[in-house]
């Protein structure tokens, strides 16, 4: 029978974490009990993107979004929305802004000022499904390479397209291709870099859970375009579904022989394996991702030669990231013209980001280049919850860097961000309010860099240690003014000394931090103050004895015995024993405790 | 499974983009059964099943279904209505399964309103 409605449920990982297994087996449940369950199709998709309001569905052909869906939700739906036709108002969005719920999903602001092309099917269609990758186009430019173009021509269609590298240094993807084609050698290999290393960051892993085929018809693309044969997808075993995605569509592929011989009668042949890694940040450096291919231990080498002249076992290998790959159908079928008429002049199409941080939307989203961060902040992202006040993105993960308010009518491209001391980076994004502290953010980041050295060369190795240990000091109220001076040298050594990108990105944090918020830096060392009340060692709690009601709760919650009573009743810290747990603070009804 | 040919993958391809077809009511003719609790204990489920069986016999890809709760003419239930791209909104009352299919044929495929069925029109 024609089904009538099809509904899709977001089976991607923050919705499957928030019970989407368990909701979508009780309106299975409830469809079967009310008759109906032949005339639905159920579909669990890929992120929609709107993961703080998951789990989530749309119901199709109304386009219905429904949120924050629990089991207990699923007998409503099918008895009010599939039965009789009326939409389950409660579980609408509501907007804040708009302060009605919005029942289509085409509706949600966080929609309507995306352009999706890397995640043109991503939460529309079954990933598990290789027949509705087909309805979507899927394969079809691949079709048209292998009829009508030759190598040479898709080489300069992605040249022209203007197409830069999405796993962050924003490298010319055709001018790769191109470097590639001309490599000498007979055996050439084609990676996909799904590593996804950054903190944050789930864009490449969305792609391939959500829309796997996007990425194996691109690079089958760009092993015809560069001669080879055999490609390799290398991803992290943390990512067990997109695992479990892209096998299956592999296989898939393989079955309808779009992987393997003579793809579609032609006499190009290619086939795909998955690589699975340990997940160390450093693996998704290039040269230390083929390393790991290889099955050795995932170091950087030095560079040149570069991977597409000598790349793995030595052969000519081109390298590009998910995202970069899921672009190159659509700009074979659409044209590069089409691809170079969105976004700046250096930077062309769209970017993925996942929004994180202090927004109302976190989630995934892909926007054109040239868009501002004003406008990815407010009007996709529905600006910062509780009407705190916006402090800093920090865009380009842990080689990124902190972009203070004054910024925020930047156009995201590669050149203007780089230009204010970030980068693009892979695309997290992660957006700070007030109550931020940007050296403890400075430190969070190098942290992460100093953990995931390799430890192969000294600035990186010893240099990001000694760098985190003046952090360390500073926010303890150990620091000194000299510190700055001597945090700054040394960054700038690390940076222009380091092996590969993992030592020479680890200072942006530090860096830009020191340059757009070098008071909250004073006021740590010279007010031993920590102006958003983040770093423990400079809070200070303290009871305003004008309020207190000596009703004894604080006394009671105090998990280490610091609070005692003084002669007229009164509740007193004792700032010796006082661990500054803020558990006094969180529970005095009476906002009786001073936080400073 | 035999390797695919360009000629296969398209003949996929038109399959499966009738399959997607249901994901979108834009440009297509529509057809509502009120499906309210009136609606239903007069027969709606019926007419809605042998709509569906309708749409799928004669493969039908321009035509979307959805629900609507019930509009206060129960007496008339099972109430339909029919929209033609461009056309009239058009309100059908007592549809059985079998005038379900008639207006199918006579007013969806060939834009002929079935007069004597019709509630209002607007
Ligand atoms: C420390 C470090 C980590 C990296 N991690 C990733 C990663 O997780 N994913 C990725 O695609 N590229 C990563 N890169 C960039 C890759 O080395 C390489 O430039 C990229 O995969 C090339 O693909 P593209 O041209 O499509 O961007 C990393 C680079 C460095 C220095
Ligand atoms: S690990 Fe790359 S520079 Fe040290």
């Amino acid at each position: 029978m024609a089904e009538r409605a099809h509904i899709l449920i977001c089976a991607g990982a923050a919705c499957i974490s928030a019970g989407e297994e368990s909701f979508k087996s009780a309106l299975e449940r409830e469809l079967k009990e009310a008759g109906i369950y032949e005339e639905v199709k159920i579909i669990e998709t890929g992120c929609f993107g709107t993961c703080d309001l998951g789990p989530v569905m749309v119901i199709y052909p109304e386009g219905t979004f429904y949120i924050h869906l629990k089991p207990q939700d699923a007998k409503e739906i099918v008895n009010e929305h599939l039965l009789k036709g009326r939409v389950v108002e409660r579980l609408l969005v509501k907007e804040p802004e708009l302060k009605k719920p919005l029942p289509t999903i085409n509706d949600l602001p966080f929609f309507k000022n995306q352009v999706r092309i890397a995640l043109r099917n991503v939460g529309f269609i079954d990933p598990l499904n290789i027949e509705e990758y087909i309805a979507r186009d899927g394969y079809s430019a691949l079709a048209k390479v292998l009829t009508e173009m030759t190598p040479e021509e898709v080489i300069s269609e992605v040249k022209k397209s203007g197409l830069r590298g999405r796993g962050g240094a924003g490298f010319p993807t055709g001018l790769k291709w191109e470097l590639g084609r001309k490599a000498k050698g007979d055996e050439k290999y084609i990676i996909c870099n799904a590593d996804e290393g950054d903190p944050g960051a789930f864009m490449d892993r969305s792609i391939l859970e959500g829309d796997p085929h996007s990425v194996i018809e691109g690079m089958l693309i760009g092993a015809y375009a560069i001669g080879a044969k055999k490609g390799y997808v290398y991803i992290r075993a943390e990512y067990p579904l997109a695992i479990k995605r892209l096998t299956s569509a592999i296989e898939q592929a393989r079955n309808y022989g779009l992987l393997g011989e003579n793809i579609l009668g032609s006499d190009f042949s290619f086939d795909i394996e998955i690589r699975i890694g340990a997940g160390a940040f450093v693996c998704g450096e290039e040269t230390a991702l083929i390393a790991s291919v290889e099955g050795k231990r995932g170091m950087p080498r030095p560079r040149p030669p570069f991977p597409v002249n000598s790349g793995l076992w030595g052969k000519p290998t081109v390298i590009n990231n998910v995202e970069t790959w899921a672009n190159i159908p659509v700009i074979i079928l659409k044209g590069a013209d089409w691809f170079a008429s969105l976004g700046t002049e250096k930077s062309k199409g769209t970017k993925v980001f996942a929004l994180a941080g202090k927004i109302n939307m976190t989630g995934l989203i892909e926007v054109p280049m040239g868009i501002t961060l004003r406008e990815i902040v407010y009007n996709v992202g529905g600006g910062i919850p509780g009407g705190k006040k916006f402090k800093a993105v920090q865009i380009g993960g842990p080689a990124g860097g902190c972009i203070p308010a004054d910024y925020l009518d930047t156009p995201v491209d590669y050149e203007s961000i780089t230009s204010l001391g970030a980068i693009m980076g892979s695309g997290g994004l992660i957006v700070m309010d007030e109550d931020n502290c940007m050296v403890d953010v400075a430190k969070f980041f190098l942290t992460f860099t100093q953990d995931e050295s390799c430890g192969k060369c000294i600035p990186c190795r010893v240099g990001t240690k000694r760098m985190l240990e003046i952090l360390d000091r500073i926010t303890k109220g150990e620091g000194k003014e000299e510190d700055l001076y001597e945090l700054e040298e040394l960054a700038k050594v690390v940076r222009n000394t380091s092996l590969c990108g993992l030592g020479k990105g680890a200072p942006n944090p530090v860096l830009t931090t020191l340059k757009y918020f070098r008071d909250e830096y004073i006021a740590h060392i010279r007010d031993k103050k920590c102006p958003a009340k983040v770093c423990t060692a400079l809070i200070h709690y303290e009871v305003i004895r004008e309020q207190c009601r000596k009703c004894a709760i604080c006394f009671k919650n105090c998990p280490v015995g610091a609070i005692f009573k003084d002669e007229d009743g009164t509740y007193v810290i004792d700032q010796e024993k006082c661990t500054k747990c803020g558990i006094c603070f969180q529970v005095c009804p009476f906002k009786a405790i001073k936080k400073e | 499974m035999k390797k695919l040919t360009l000629e296969e993958l398209k003949k996929i391809k038109e399959k499966a983009q009738s399959d997607l077809q249901a994901r979108s009511p834009e440009g297509k003719d529509k057809i509502v059964v009120h499906m309210g609790t009136c609606g239903i204990a007069a027969g709606a489920r019926e007419t809605l099943l042998a709509i569906l069986d309708e749409i799928e016999k004669r493969n039908l890809q321009n035509v979307v279904v959805t629900q609507a709760g019930c509009i206060g003419l129960c007496e008339y239930e099972p109430l339909i209505s029919v929209q033609k791209v461009g056309g009239p909104k058009v309100l059908y009352k007592h549809v059985t399964p079998e005038k379900a299919r008639k207006i199918i044929a006579q007013h969806v495929i060939n834009g002929q309103i079935v007069t004597e069925d019709v509630l209002s029109t607007e």
